[in-house]
């Protein structure tokens, strides 16, 4: 739908897999960090109410 | 008066005169020209109302959902196949249908039609091959090939999958279609380019949810775009908003969509939204060997594990 590749992941851990959730958050992080900020699907905030 | 207006006509009085159903839903003429009504029968006496040319375009499985009493449904290959979804869906029971199967030669799409009409149309009529619009002062003919339906263009189920009693010979199925170019060409776009065409390809819509109305497989007692507690997307005309309805409304619809072109049809500015299930659709024969409602033995592809199933996507 036009979200770039590497800004959506999917992964499977277990409550168990403690170190596992470390290194997928963190390459989550850095591939996410690398992209910059999300320009879609960002709804402008609402114009103040006077 | 076609032949299989007359079989049908002959199938639905039978069908209620023996007590087989209560009720036959069919098409009859509507008000204005190609645009054929469901039609609801509960006597004998009434089956003159019902029709059957190219302009019957609608889902009639839409009308089906938890129905109780016996009904007689008029079915072409693609609402036999949303007939045979709403089974499996436990919408209906089989017991319940006698399902009056119409092998189908397409639908026309009637703003192709139109716009190649100089005028209103008052007046249709058609023969196997040919359609023919008429208005004030003009009279055009039209080959039925080259203002089909997207869809019925692309069909490859014109047969019904399942039926009880057959208005007409079957027809041959179409042969070596290639149903995904438009699917291929999204896919092969940059992310940007993507992002562009949709933003493009949905700006006009009003959210009429008239797709979502005209689509049998859109049941739901509250839909998601009407809930408010919690409110998961917002009314407006937000681009943001448009987009969330349409791409969620196609996911509700994977691996059950059977690219009948109701949505499509219903549209009121001519969104192409099936771009989006014909998507999924691509995705689940590709992935899961799976094409929706052709038998009422198999399981859906999302209700069923297979060890095999594709998971790279998983890390």
């Amino acid at each position: 739908m036009g979200i770039e590749p590497g800004r959506l992941h999917f992964s499977w851990i277990s409550s168990a897999e403690s170190t596992k959730f470390v290194t997928v958050a963190t390459q989550v992080t850095e591939a996410v960090r690398a992209l910059g900020p999300n320009t879609r699907f960002i709804q402008p905030p609402l114009a103040e109410v006077a | 008066m076609t032949s299989t207006t007359a079989i049908l006509r002959e199938i639905a009085a039978r069908l209620l005169s023996s007590g087989a159903v209560e009720m036959v839903i069919g098409f009859r003429q509507g008000t204005i020209p190609m645009m054929n009504e469901p039609c609801f029968v509960r006597k004998p006496d009434e089956v003159g109302h019902l029709v059957w040319d190219s302009h019957c375009g609608i889902n009639l499985a839409n009308y089906l959902t938890d129905r109780k009493e016996k009904i007689g449904i008029v079915a072409k290959g693609c609402d036999s196949r949303n007939v045979v979804t709403h089974i499996l869906e436990n919408k209906i029971r089989r017991e319940q249908l006698v399902v009056i199967g119409v092998p189908c030669r397409g639908m026309a799409d009637k703003r192709k039609i139109a716009m190649k009409c100089p005028g209103e149309i008052l007046r249709v009529s058609e023969t196997a091959t040919a359609i023919t619009a008429e208005g004030e002062g003009f009279s055009r003919t039209f080959e039925k090939a080259d203002v089909l339906q997207h869809n019925c263009s692309l069909c490859i189920h014109r047969n019904p999958v399942i039926y009880d009693e057959l208005a007409g010979d079957l027809v041959e199925e179409q042969q070596g279609v290639d149903r995904y170019a438009d699917v291929r060409a999204v896919e092969e776009m940059t992310p940007e380019r993507r992002w562009k065409y949709f933003e493009d390809l949905l700006a006009p819509c009003i959210r009429c949810y008239a797709c979502r109305n005209a689509c049998p497989l859109c049941y739901c007692p509250t839909c998601f775009v009407d809930e408010s507690r919690p409110q998961w997307v917002g009314k407006g005309q937000d681009p943001i908003d448009v987009r969330t309805f349409h791409f969620l409304r196609a996911y509700h619809c994977a691996g059950r969509c059977t690219d009948c072109g109701a949505c499509e049809r219903a549209c009121p500015v001519g969104i192409n939204m099936r771009l989006f299930t014909k998507k999924l659709e691509k995705d689940c024969r590709e992935l899961f060997d799976w094409e929706a409602g052709l038998s009422l033995e198999a399981r859906p592809a999302l209700d069923q594990y297979r060890p095999n199933d594709p998971n790279d996507f998983i890390r």
